[in-house]
Order: structure tokens, then sequence, then C-alpha cells
């Protein structure tokens, strides 16, 4: 029943296939990247036909394991000219594994200016001509549930998709057909767009749950894990009551806020953006609001909260602390409605909060939007969707911007920009931000845990000692983690909770009938790593792409008037079973 | 000595009428450690998890010094 579905932009087929041998025991993050080495040409142009878009689930998909629905997107990026998983919640991950599908593979392209919809059901699915053409996300679902009804889930690209914008999300619609949950990094959705695919229609009808080698040990396994999660504070209550935006006050309190373009690590109006306020404004406009609110079906922790308007209306779901951070300290902006906009638009449009934020703030910095300007910013991103010239080199991320507007300070690593940790106050992320075969990215070795959040351990933040070891350690249970389809915010509970790790390899030995152990984990991990580096070096990006701009070495950034001193000899450690031809 | 005490998230809850902008300014003997602060102002300390004196983290036998800046999170966790 398990089969891969592949599609021809240009031919128009839609064909399902058995899956090789070699993909066996691959889902989410390892399939995808797995599925890309193989079959992409790492020098190809992303934008171009051979270039493939890669969809799956999770090894966890459709079954009773919390927060196992996960879906990762694969291509080779057109941001960081190398192979790039996103991952985004939503329902669309979980609907693709009922149907029994690992893996969607879209290849080639269509006619360009032509828009198509592939339509995905039980044992079918076609392409036929689209009819949101133009739209941007929220119209677009809006007319497809008129057409296909609110059972189905919903993936689709915006107008800057549709631009090819080097910073184009892919959007999934949460439980209530709101496309709010996006594969953000990488410009995945400028290789949608590239293909002529609008969006992808997934009728759930008739798809069941994954069947199981070991039904009740799996019952028990899952309702570990569930226990695991409800237990931690993290994510049994404090994700759920503050979102991810619980994050601002803590980081500006230890320094590693990124402020007015990584000059400052403090930014003195956090408290307005923060997860404290966010939770008691949300409870005081009542109305639509939500706090305690989960973007996919089978979702415990709960992070992903409902904003109001002042009269009570939907505004936007509650923006992450990426999003906050990026329009805000980032751009010197501290006022939470037009953060909200903000990220409302970039639902909308579909594109990357955190690389068109840091685009903003990098404008900033060129002279080319004024500094802490809320309304002049917001026009320039209304401007991605009219497709203006500024709107579309804000809509090719931090690097395009940067170069454009001639700024010296441009926060990226393979022109991926850096998220919301000043990597000279959190030198572990630093490490993560460097060395992931991603481009700049947080969530690749979420090193924050044990530098600031006294989570898994405990390493100075400032000092270099053991962050390359624990920079390592994450990016490898990540990879891990990204397979199995698991909301990386699990982590949390994993990495403190001694029974949270064996329960989940327990689930997935009760699954499928193997003998995992947590050794097996790690393998698998050093095994993506190993994958996605080895095309990165086939598409020429060597281990000399592997450090942080300058500025970060030579500026110390105050509070803590600290430099990144993690020398790029000691970075080249960090992929240490890799041996580099 | 003075300290300022800076709240967050539920510990705020432990000090009624805490003002988040400004904190909490106390004036405490000296030689008192966070613990010792904490339970001064009520604030259960098996409920913190992370500690920051001057920004840096520290622990909750860390004795403060005039002047100094502490921040009292319980486990909080986002990205």
């Amino acid at each position: 029943m398990f089969r891969f579905l592949r599609v021809n932009m240009a031919a128009k087929t839609c064909v399902f296939e058995d899956i090789p041998q070699e993909y066996a025991g691959l889902g989410g993050r390892a399939l995808t990247s797995t599925i890309v080495a193989r079959e992409v040409d790492p020098t190809c142009t992303p934008l171009g036909p051979h270039n493939k878009l890669v969809f799956a689930p999770g090894l966890l998909g459709a079954t009773n394991s919390p927060n196992g629905n996960r879906i990762s997107v694969g291509c080779k990026s057109p941001l960081t000219e190398g192979i790039k998983e996103s991952n985004a919640g939503g329902q669309p991950g979980g609907h693709l594994a009922r149907l029994g599908i690992l893996a969607v593979i879209v290849e080639d392209m269509a006619r360009e200016g032509e828009w198509w919809q592939l339509e995905i059901g039980q044992d079918s699915a076609r392409l036929v001509p689209s009819t949101v053409g133009g739209c941007n996300n929220f119209a677009a679902v809006e007319k497809l549930v008129e057409t296909y009804g609110k059972d189905c889930s919903y993936i689709t690209i915006g107008r800057a998709g549709e631009y090819k914008l080097t910073a184009a999300s892919i959007a999934c619609t949460d439980r209530e057909l709101r496309p709010m949950r996006h594969a953000g990094r990488g410009g995945v959705g400028a290789v949608m767009g590239s293909k002529g695919l609008k969006a992808i229609i997934v009728n759930p009808e008739g798809g069941r749950n994954h069947p199981l080698v070991d039904e009740a040990g799996f019952r028990e396994a899952a309702k570990r894990f569930a226990r695991a999660l409800a237990g931690h504070p993290i994510t049994g209550k404090g994700l759920a009551e503050y979102g991810t935006a619980v994050l601002v006050n803590i980081l500006h309190e230890a320094g590693g806020l990124p402020t007015a373009n990584f000059t400052v690590g403090q930014f003195d109006k956090h408290e307005s953006l923060s997860g404290e306020t966010l939770n008691s404004l949300t409870k005081e406009r009542g109305g639509e609001g939500a706090v305690a609110h989960g973007c996919m079906s089978g979702c415990v922790i709960r992070c992903s909260g409902i904003l109001p308007d002042k009269k009570g209306k939907f505004q936007s779901k509650w923006p992450e602390y990426e999003t906050l951070w990026s329009f805000g300290p980032h751009c010197g902006i501290g006022e939470l409605d037009k953060v909200s906009r903000f990220d409302y638009l970039c639902d909308d449009f579909g594109v990357d909060t955190i690389d068109v934020g840091v685009a903003v703030g990098v404008a900033m910095a060129g002279g080319g939007i004024p500094y802490g300007d809320a309304d002049a910013a917001l026009k320039a991103v209304e401007g991605i969707s009219e497709g203006t010239p500024l709107g579309r080199v804000l809509g090719c991320g931090a690097a395009t911007t940067g170069r454009v507007f001639g700024v010296r300070r441009v926060p990226c690593v393979k022109g991926q920009s850096l998220p919301a940790y000043d990597p000279r106050a959190v030198k572990g992320v630093g490490v993560t931000y460097a060395t992931t075969p991603m481009g700049a990215d947080h969530t690749a070795g979420y090193a924050v845990t044990a530098n600031i959040l006294s989570c898994g351990g405990k390493v100075d933040p400032l000092k270099k000692d053991g962050q390359i070891e624990l920079s390592r350690n994450l990016q490898i249970a990540t990879a891990s983690v990204d397979s199995v389809g698991l909301c990386l915010f699990t982590a949390f509970a994993i990495l403190d909770v001694p029974d949270a790790l064996p329960a989940v390899v327990d689930m997935l030995n009760a699954k499928f009938g193997w003998k995992l152990t947590g050794d097996d984990v790690v393998t698998l991990g050093q095994r993506i790593l190993s994958t996605e580096i080895d095309f990165n070096r086939r598409a020429g990006i060597t281990q000399a792409a592997d450090h942080l701009p300058d500025f970060f070495e030579d500026e110390a950034l105050p509070p803590h008037n600290t430099t990144f001193d993690i020398s790029r000899d000691e970075l080249k450690t960090v992929f240490n079973w890799i041996e580099e031809k | 000595m003075r300290i300022l005490v800076k709240l967050s998230t539920t510990l705020r809850d432990c000090v009624p009428g805490y003002d988040a902008e400004a904190g909490l300014s106390l004036d405490m003997p000296e030689g008192t450690s966070v613990r010792e602060l904490a339970r001064h102002i009520h604030v259960p300390p098996e409920e913190i998890k992370i500690v920051m004196i001057n920004g840096r983290q520290s622990e909750g036998s860390d004795t403060l010094r005039d002047g100094d800046r502490v921040a009292l999170f319980p486990a909080v966790g986002g990205g």
C-alpha cells in the first residue's frame, strides 16, 4: 500500500510507483534528501527542469503518535544552491501518509505562464489547469475549498512563488484550512513556482492509519511518549501558554537578541513583543483569539495561538519568535500589531518570515527603508505581491537585498539569513549556522537549548568550550527527528526525559517490526547529514563555505562585547565522521 | 544592597502587581543568594529553571552583589 507518486509537469503524468528497495525505511527529511541526492544533478539550475521537488511525510505519519504528522519538502535550493529540506506542520503531511503516499516527486516544468493544480486522492492523482493562478495563499485556499471541500488539505504557493522569488515558501493548511504553516526556508516555493505547480489538493477520504506490526506495543509506546511530552514543562505547558514568543524576553536578557541588523544584543521594546504580552493581549481581546492551538492533528504541544484584532476578529496566527524578531528588534520595530500584519502578509504572499524580515532590516541598514518605520516597511513588503522592484528584491531574501543596497553586514551563510540568536552571544547555534548543509538555520542544531534554556545540559553561551560537540550532537539528532515526522519541539522532552527517546524508538519498532536501538538513531542522523553534505560538495559548495560572515569575528556585540571566536579550523571538526576528499 | 529583579511568564504571578517594564527593585542584605532572594519574594525556588545575573547564566546558589540585575525564568523554550 505504500507508494511514491511521481508527477511530471511537462508530460502531465501522475504515476504511482512501488518503493525501490534503497529507500526502504526512510521518511521525512531522510527520504527527501536521499531522493534529491540520487535523482537531482547537483549542478543543475534550481529553477530549471532538472531540479525536483519532493514532499514526504515522516515515518510516524498517520499513526497515533503525538506530534508525528509533519511534512518535509526537499529540492536543490535556489537560495543556497545546495540541498534543502524545509518542513512544516498543518494537515497535508498526515493526509498524504493516510493515503499511503510516502513521497510525491514533482519533476520537469510546465510551459512558462501555465498554472496547474495536482489532485491527490485514494489511488488517484491528476493534474488539472489551476483555477487559482495569480491568487495569494488565503484567496487561493478559499477558492479551492469551494471546489474541493473542507475535508481536504491544501498545499499552495502565493504570488512570491509564482514570481520565483528565492525566499518564497510553500504553505500548508492548518486544521481550520488557513494556509499558515509553511515550509519556509530556502526558496522551496520558488521551485514549486518554476514547475508551474500552483496547488496540491490532498483528499484523505478512504485513507487510513498505517498498519502496525505490533499494535499493542505501539499503543503503549505512544502513551509513554505522550506522557513525556505532557509532563515536561516546555512541551506540556509553556509553549501552549506563550508560544515560541516566550523567547523574546529571555534572549534580550541574555544579550543575544540581534537588534538593528546585528549591531546590539538587546532591544528596549522587547516586552511589547514578548510571549507574555501575546498571551495577555489574546485573552484581553477575546473573540476569535486562542491560546493553546494545535496546527496539526495529533499535536499535544499546541504552540500556535491565534491573535485577534482589537474587535476580536481573526488577525493572524501568533507570530513565531523568529518572526517577532526579524520584523521587530532586527528592524527597530516594537509594535506587536505591525509585526502581526507582517506575519499575515508573509503567509499570504508565501515568503519566509525569517529571510524577508532580515532582508527588510538589511535594506534599512543600506538606507532603502527608514530604520524603525513599521509603515514604510509594511508598504515595501506589500510590494512583494505587487511585484514592485523593491518587493522582488526583499522577496529574494537578505543576501540579495544586501547586494542591492551595498550593505557591509549581511547576516547570511550560504545565502540564507541567520535567524534570531546572535552567534556571538549564543555561540553553539553559531556553530550550527556556519556548518549545517542547509545554510544558516537554527532548527538544524538548536544549541540554544543548552546555551540559554538549561535544557539537555548547560554550556556557557559566551564561551567556545563544548560548542562544537553540542552542535554536532544536535545536528545528528535533529536529522533523525525530521525524518520521523515529529515536530522539532518534541526535542525539549527528548533531551530531558529519559524515557522519551526510547518511546520513539519503540513506536518505530512496533510499527515496522524493526529492532532499532538509540544508537541506530544516531547512525541514521549521521547518514542523512553525510548524504546532504555530499550533495553540496558535488554542487560545488566546499567546506570553505562553512563560516559566518567576518563581521561576527571582527565586531564585539554589546552588552557582553564578545566576538564569534570559534575558528574556521575548529568548525571543520563538526562532521568528524566524514572524510573530506 | 540594591537588586533589580526581572521575572518571566508564570513567575510573575507570584508577585502581585509585578511591573513587567520596571521589574522589581529590592533592598537586600549583603551576601544574599539568588535562592534566598526568590524565597523573599515568594517565588518557589523549585519553579526556577534559568537564572541570569547581569545577562550571564548563573546558579541559584550564586551570591548577589550591589547593583546586580537578576532574571528568573521557569522552564521555557521555543524556536
